[in-house]
């Protein structure tokens, strides 16, 4: 990755797209240990149930809240072949669109990003994840890192898409 | 159909075998949606997901779509979602507070205890027309236990606590861990499907014999987080000493020794060194009202009841209220919530949501291997099953006395109960 200017305030959309670009191509290669290098050191990551897409993981049952320790957690799980629900691996494929830097301070930017995912299983039909992703990324040491990464599923359940077992 | 044995049982020969065809066999779901789900009890919901007059929560329990409500005297009711002029859902919404649910299509409307209030043109019905003989309709049964709502469509159906039998005392386990004796639903619905036939989850969601298997990576992350476990006899595969137990009706549960964590009220290193004083003073609390033994017996032990045909009370990880109904033979929808105490802490809270999904859910660190074991299964016997036709089930028949958690003795009672409803039910 090439360096990024250090203040926040000059990343730009295209910055922002080309990062989120390379996230979401390491995750569809399952390189989970670079996934992981793009995060902060306290980062997040979420998905918020069907029925509460706003809501707060601290009060709500969410399908995944994972503080950095679950995170590396799960990302060990899933390299193990025992890992069965992901063994064989799922494959997928990632559409980011829609990227938008919806604020920023000194250090950090908010952005929002529309996704489709497709995930697909040996003799099974193709499952669409679609939503939005909710970013909170930090510029650190010039570089950008995910210190926050909420995936909004736009479905009223998750019905036939099922489980969320890899990286949405 | 009836000719066929579906469950073979020998205790002489010490087998246990049950027939594949009951995970595939369209007919035998139609004859199980009569003679299991519609003689028994089935849950509806909590009584904390209603809670004011004109509260509601629209779902489907046991194949029909429901309203589940407040009536305006605050009882709770259940009335079957469709209305009486040309059948359309009246209710649309998941969930909300209304004086009047009224029905898009021609604008009939009930009020909050279901009377038909408001007929458009009424005038112009016959004289014979009485909107006091077009209320919505309920269930011939709605009964709770401890919070717990259930309706039944068998109008002779026993009352609920007699049908709960000893299924009572593993409620009352997880009911008493709130200090008022009152849990409540938290918000966030798990909702997704699974592509097997549901009795599968039935079986695994207390056969503990899969568990080193088909969760070694979770067992791995406690490990690495400094959960210590250790087998504690050469009897046991798991980590601590815990037996299946039938329940009476159908229903059994496991009683395991904790090794895993319990937000009421058994820290492990998963939830943070923060949370350690939380957690003493929730178990501080337990001791002080239940005595040190009845405080033990909640906080030590974990428990995973299946209130039969299709309720799961996991008493595990953290608490959670599970239910499932089959949409095709290998298809199912399952719901799931997580349960508390009302008057638990923000962050006591927390731990428990968070202790949840460690192992719950369908981005849990273990329910998605569970899903996939079940779809394993399905997709291995759906075409199989005539040249493979039984699936052994006799862990633990030689025994006597107690039968260990990874025995199936808790599996086999499920199944006599829904094979006795099957060959004795009416349709």
């Amino acid at each position: 990755m090439k360096k990024r200017p250090a203040e926040a305030a000059r990343i730009t959309r295209a910055d922002v797209e080309e990062f989120l670009f390379h996230e979401a191509a390491l995750l569809d290669d399952w390189r989970l240990d670079d996934w992981l290098a793009l995060l902060t050191g306290d980062a997040r990551y979420e998905v918020p149930s069907n029925d509460r897409p706003d809501a707060d993981s601290a009060s709500t049952l969410f399908t995944i809240a994972d503080d950095i320790d679950r995170i590396r957690g799960r990302v060990t799980r899933l390299k193990d072949r025992n890992a069965h629900a992901e063994s064989p691996r799922s494959r997928t494929r990632r559409m980011i669109s829609n990227v938008r830097i919806v604020g920023r301070n000194a250090r950090e930017l908010s952005v929002e990003a529309n996704f489709v995912v497709y995930r697909f299983r040996r003799d099974a039909s193709i499952r669409e994840y679609v939503g939005r992703y909710r970013y909170v990324l930090r510029a650190e040491r010039g570089a950008l890192k995910i210190a926050r990464r909420q995936a909004v599923l736009d479905a009223m359940e998750l019905g036939s898409m099922g489980l969320v077992s890899f990286i949405l | 159909m009836n000719d066929r044995p579906l469950v073979l049982n020998d205790p002489q020969t010490q087998s246990f075998q049950v027939s594949r065809a009951t995970l595939v066999d369209p007919e035998i779901l139609e004859m199980e949606r009569r003679r299991v789900f519609d003689t028994c009890w089935i849950y509806v919901g909590h009584e904390s997901e209603v809670r004011a007059p004109g509260d509601f929560r629209t779902r489907t329990v046991c194949g029909r779509p429901v309203i589940f409500c407040r009536d305006s005297g605050n009882a709770l009711r259940v009335f079957l979602n469709t209305c009486r002029h040309r059948g359309a859902m009246v209710c649309r919404e998941t969930e909300g507070n209304a004086k009047v649910h009224t029905c898009f299509y021609h604008g009939w409307s009930y009020d909050r205890d279901g009377r038909l209030d408001g007929v458009p043109g009424e005038k112009d019905y016959p004289p014979s027309f009485r909107k006091a003989d077009f209320p919505l309709m309920e269930p011939p049964r709605v009964e709770s236990y401890r919070g717990l709502v259930f309706l039944s469509f068998d109008p002779r159906a026993v009352p609920l606590a007699e049908y709960l039998a000893g299924a009572k005392e593993y409620i009352d386990l997880v009911i008493d861990q709130s200090p008022s004796g009152q849990m409540e639903v938290i918000q966030g619905t798990q909702d997704y499907e699974i592509r097997a036939n549901w009795k599968l989850l039935v079986e695994n969601s207390f056969d503990d014999y899969h568990l080193l298997t088909t969760h070694s990576t979770w067992l791995d992350y406690l490990r690495n987080a400094g959960v210590k476990m250790q087998r504690p006899d050469r009897e046991h595969l798991l980590p601590s000493h815990g037996v299946g137990k039938p329940l009476g009706n159908g229903h059994a549960t496991t009683d395991n020794v904790n090794f895993r964590g319990r937000p009421v009220a058994k820290w492990i290193p998963v939830y943070g060194e923060a949370a350690r004083p939380e957690i003493e003073r929730i178990r501080s609390e337990l001791v002080a009202r239940l005595g040190e033994a009845r405080a033990a017996r909640v906080a030590d032990t974990n428990r995973n009841l299946i209130v039969f045909p299709n309720l799961l009370l996991a008493d595990g990880s953290s608490v959670t209220i599970r239910t499932f109904y089959p949409i095709a033979p290998d298809r199912m929808r399952v719901r799931a919530w997580a349960l508390g105490p009302k008057e638990e802490t923000a962050s006591a809270r927390a731990i428990r949501l968070d202790a949840f999904l460690t192992f719950y859910g369908p981005g849990g660190l273990a329910t998605p291997d569970d899903v996939e074991a079940l779809e394993a299964v399905q997709s291995g016997v759906a075409a199989t099953y005539r040249e493979v036709p039984w699936s052994v089930m006799s862990r633990g028949m030689a025994k006597t006395g107690d039968q260990l958690n990874s025995d199936e003795l808790h599996l086999r009672t499920f199944w006599l109960q829904w094979d006795k409803l099957m060959r004795t039910g009416r349709d």
